[in-house]
């Protein structure tokens, strides 16, 4: 019964780190509540006698996709204020 | 189902909605992006909890080959689409779809 | 422009309405799938627990993983090296592995994780046999090696290394095509691996495919053509 209420809890905790990973305004605390998403979900992966795929998800679903989601916005905000940039230029001159 | 086999099945359907909500409801491409690993990862835990068949005995092997399958796959697909979305970014300077934007 | 990407991108697309109520009809259609799911139907756990000692391994998962449901695993490394050529082929040379400042916090972390971190990958690979692990794990942990190589950027690799990067990414489907293909010739069926031999050649193609998993997902994180940032 305790377990059930614990199981319980981390679902709740998950839907809701999924939820802000999914709405906060500012993408980069985004994307760091969708890595600690990622790490919760592989311990509901323990909890369901899976260590394979937690160790699979801890190692890829959680640190390399996050790597990839951080290193993509970097590069996706650069872009976007060069444009913005370039486009005050064009409306100055 | 196991009360907490179905409780996490039930968690993986939301999950899923969630990721399908913010697929289609968020303009960003990197939030679109999210919103498609978290899609996945709801589809996973379903079949996770389907697998599960309590703590005495041996899950199911079979999805768990399967999810270990997905779960590289759908890096794989993430990686794509975040460089798709990164070169439209560097060539445009556009990082959200939205339908109404005339160019 | 310091925050290009706050407050205006929250704002939601049109008919978000329609798009929770089909939201909404989704999850309460799949949940209601789910819940009256038949009990006790027959699966292919039985099967599989049951055959996993014609594997000589252990672990059902990499026994399913590898040689019951060796047709997928083998597609999927197919997947992983199309991904890169998808990349390959659109992105620009990407620039990495620039020398940057040598701090020495993080020099030094780097210098004592990374052996670590070939040692941990390829334990991963040799305990996935018996117990929780194997190629994708392993291969996961020589990712995040890569990933945490190029960020650091703390050595560039010399030039025979960087010649090395192709046939490791394809390595992996090479060999399990290989394998794949070898046991047919005593009279057997594409992937049927003969028992006896079946762990040596489970080991084999896992052995491959850690390293091509390694190369694919740093690849991945890089983004494009790896080229160095000095030159």
């Amino acid at each position: 019964m305790i377990l059930l209420g614990l199981d319980l809890l981390l679902v709740i905790v998950l839907l809701i780190s999924a939820w802000f990973a999914l709405t906060t305004a500012d993408l980069l605390h985004g994307v760091v509540i969708f890595i600690a998403f990622g790490l919760l979900v592989a311990l509901a992966w323990v909890r369901l006698q899976a260590p394979d795929v937690a160790m699979a998800e801890a190692a890829v679903g959680s640190g390399l996709t996050g790597a990839l989601l951080l290193s993509s916005l970097s590069a996706m905000r650069r872009a976007q204020a060069r444009a913005e940039a370039s486009k005050k230029e064009g409306d100055v001159g | 189902m196991l009360p907490s086999a179905t409780l996490y099945a039930i968690a993986g359907v939301a999950l899923f909605g969630l990721g399908f909500y913010a697929l289609v409801a968020y303009p960003h491409l990197l939030r679109k992006i999210m919103g498609m690993n978290i899609m996945g990862t709801g589809v996973f835990m379903s079949f996770v909890a389907i697998a599960y068949r309590g703590p005495e005995q041996t899950a199911d092997p079979v999805p768990h080959a399967l999810v270990i399958t997905g779960i590289v796959v759908a890096v794989c697909a993430t990686g794509l689409a975040l460089a798709l979305a990164t070169q439209i970014s560097t060539r445009t300077g556009i990082t959200q779809l939205t339908p109404d934007e005339e160019k | 422009m310091a925050k290009p990407d706050r407050g205006d991108d929250v704002t939601l697309n049109r008919g978000r309405g329609l798009v929770l109520g089909l939201t909404v009809a989704l999850v309460g259609g799949l949940s209601a799938a789910l819940l009256t799911l038949p009990a006790n139907t027959p699966r292919l756990a039985e099967t599989a627990l049951s055959r996993t000692p014609e594997s000589e391994v252990l672990n059902p998962v990499t026994a399913v993983l590898l040689n019951f449901r060796g047709y997928d695993t083998l597609l999927e490394v197919a997947v992983l090296l199309l991904a890169i050529i998808a990349i390959w082929s659109m992105a620009r040379q990407a620039r990495v592995w620039i020398k940057l400042p040598d701090t020495p916090v993080l020099a030094t972390f780097v210098r004592l994780v990374l052996p670590l971190m070939v040692i941990v990958g390829g334990y991963l690979l040799w305990l996935g046999a018996d117990l929780p692990g194997g190629a994708f794990q392993g291969g996961a942990v020589l990712g995040g090696l890569g990933v945490l190589w190029v960020a650091a950027a703390v050595w560039l690799p010399p030039a025979w290394f960087r010649r090395l990067l192709r046939p490791a990414l394809v390595i992996g489907l090479l060999a399990f095509l290989l394998v794949a293909v070898a046991v047919m010739f005593p009279g057997g069926l594409l992937l049927a691996y003969p028992p006896e031999q079946a762990k040596n050649l489970i080991l084999l193609v896992e052995s491959a495919a850690v390293i091509s998993i390694g190369v694919t997902l740093t690849l991945l994180f890089i983004g494009g053509i790896p080229t160095r940032g000095d030159a």
